[in-house]
């Protein structure tokens, strides 16, 4: 039987910034927002992988923060596995672990220390810790010589590795993947791809996938959301969402959406 | 898996042992530090040796005593700044490494997280200070014959509650103001070191300064050690000084830990806990 792992009711997120207009006094700041999410609904169901697609700047890392109780919505609520992310934010952690684009490590402390560290704070010990650690790198196809060198010194794919091996070290019923993919190598990139698949074979974790990678998504994904400027524009499956929109891409389908390609909105991102 | 209160030990350790993870990978920085700590204390040991040959001497002038006066506040101030400092920089140390948001999402209560770093910091402290001492005492020839260490160390142990309360109120610093708070973390250290007695009694400072001496803990704490260490003040002879420094703690730990949770909640509303800030 299936149950939600998510749902949102009427969640909206904005940043406010003091600013001073062009060629105001320095002492006359008014306030600025911007909506990153606006009012979003959105029912998840336990196991399974769904992503979120989107340029940069449409709220998808916004989603994930506030599911990983890293920011608190201003308005509406967010439960995971029927808890709220604001009154039961312990609660929620305890079943969520989240791979960010920019893997965070202690960056002179090795892999090792840091998957211990990770270990003791999801309340394992250090028992047996080494021995799950070794399996978990070799799945991910990392060599067993890196896991006693600092950070610093593995490649952008091999943190990104660790990053997703600390996550499954914790086993988290819920999966928050930030664009875990960006950046990464062709091969690296496919073996993270892989056991992408795997989970979503498998079915035991909830993976919610942010990516801007409209290929990516439709490979792995049972469920695409596409946002753009804090609103959410489709909702389906990859195969729905192509027939429904005529289009033979998720990329051709968000151009029937929004008139612009997710390059052209990147490259429009990136200018200002 | 362990139980809710395995579970919180286990992580309070896990802050502990991070933290000596990354002092023994930064460990040529630490004897920097270690060498930038005996020196301090040296220089002040011979600055008080030095009083003497610029003719401050004669009357009820005690050049002994001055020395072992000031060598005992620089000693105690490199320990009690190390530990308001380590603790202080608790949620600096996850800005500078990126780890801020993995730390925040951890299911760990906060007060979990902040008394794992202290008690890295406390023992971290202890252990160094211990290495400065040696340094200070094969120098100094200093004359503890006459102290009560019991009641230094009563006063020492008592004196650490205060001071972690006031570190944790410092540490919302960087989550008020990422760009900022790091540097003001500094100014309240060294504001610390103007009002605390640490190498002048507060009768030399201006009113306004003793008033805020008066409030300080590390006042107490400075004047207590002394006691004992120069007096000979027993554990007993310290319980006033111990009540008020506990009275502290009681006040500033629930204090310091309030405002974290406040500040806590303001930077996940304003969204200031990302790396970048």
């Amino acid at each position: 039987m299936s149950f939600p792992a998510i749902e949102i009711q009427g969640v909206r997120k904005a940043f406010r910034r003091r600013e001073r207009e062009a060629g105001a006094p320095w002492w006359r700041r008014g306030q600025k927002e911007k909506v990153a999410l606006h009012e979003l609904d959105l029912i998840v169901e336990a196991g399974g992988v769904t992503g979120i697609l989107g340029p940069n700047g449409s709220g998808k890392s916004t989603l994930i923060r506030i599911l990983g109780t890293l920011l608190t919505p201003d308005t509406g609520r967010a439960m995971v596995f029927g808890w709220d992310v604001v009154t039961d934010a312990l609660q929620v952690r305890r079943r969520v672990n989240r791979v960010s684009v920019e893997a965070a490590f202690f960056k002179e402390l090795s892999p090792w220390e840091n998957m211990v560290y990770a270990s003791r704070l999801y309340g394992n010990t250090s028992r047996g810790t080494r021995r799950r650690v070794v399996e978990i790198l070799e799945l991910l196809g990392l060599p067993k010589d890196v896991i006693d060198q600092p950070m610093k010194q593995l490649s952008r794919g091999q943190q990104q590795k660790v990053a997703i091996a600390r996550s499954f070290l914790t086993a988290p019923s819920l999966l928050l993947m930030d664009e875990p993919t960006t950046g990464l190598d062709p091969r690296s990139k496919k073996e993270v791809q892989a056991v992408l698949e795997t989970l979503r074979a498998e079915r035991e974790i909830t993976v919610l996938l942010c990516t801007h990678d409209m290929d990516e998504a439709s490979a792995l994904c049972d469920r695409v959301l596409m946002l753009d400027g804090g609103r959410v524009l489709a909702d389906g499956s990859p195969d729905e969402l192509r027939a429904r929109h005529g289009a033979a891409t998720l990329e051709d389908v968000f151009m029937d959406l929004t008139g612009k390609t997710l390059e052209a909105e990147e490259a429009e991102e990136a200018v200002t | 898996m362990i139980g809710l209160r395995g579970s919180e030990m286990s992580a309070l350790f896990g802050f502990a042992e991070r933290q000596l993870y990354v002092y023994k990978r930064y460990w040529v920085w630490e004897v920097v530090w270690l060498f930038y700590s005996i020196v301090s204390v040296l220089s002040i040991g011979f600055l008080a040796s030095g009083l003497g040959s610029l003719g401050v001497s004669g009357g009820s002038f005690d050049l002994r005593r001055a020395q072992l006066y000031l060598l005992i506040g620089a000693l105690l101030w490199g320990y009690l700044s190390l530990v308001f400092m380590e603790a202080a920089y608790a949620i600096a140390w996850e800005r500078w490494e990126g780890t801020i948001e993995y730390t925040f999402m951890a299911p760990v209560r906060r007060i979990t997280h902040l008394m794992g770093i202290c008690l890295f910091a406390i023992v971290y402290g202890l252990a160094r200070t211990f290495i400065v001492l040696l340094v200070a005492v094969a120098i100094f020839d200093i004359d503890f014959s006459h102290a009560d260490i019991a009641g230094a160390l009563v006063v020492l142990a008592a004196s650490l509650a205060p001071l972690i309360g006031l570190a944790i109120l410092t540490s919302v610093l960087p989550l008020l103001s990422p760009q900022k708070g790091e540097q003001m973390s500094f100014a309240v250290q060294g504001f610390m070191l103007l009002v605390s007695g640490v190498y002048y009694p507060l009768t030399v400072l201006p009113w306004p300064l003793q008033a805020a001496g008066f409030i300080s803990p590390l006042t107490y704490a400075l004047a207590g050690m002394r006691r004992s260490l120069l007096e000979g003040a027993t554990a007993a002879d310290q319980i006033p000084t111990v009540g008020i420094l506990l009275g502290m703690g009681v006040v500033l730990i629930p204090l310091g830990f309030a405002v974290f949770t406040w500040a806590e909640r303001r930077a996940k509303a304003l969204g200031l806990l990302k790396r970048s800030g």
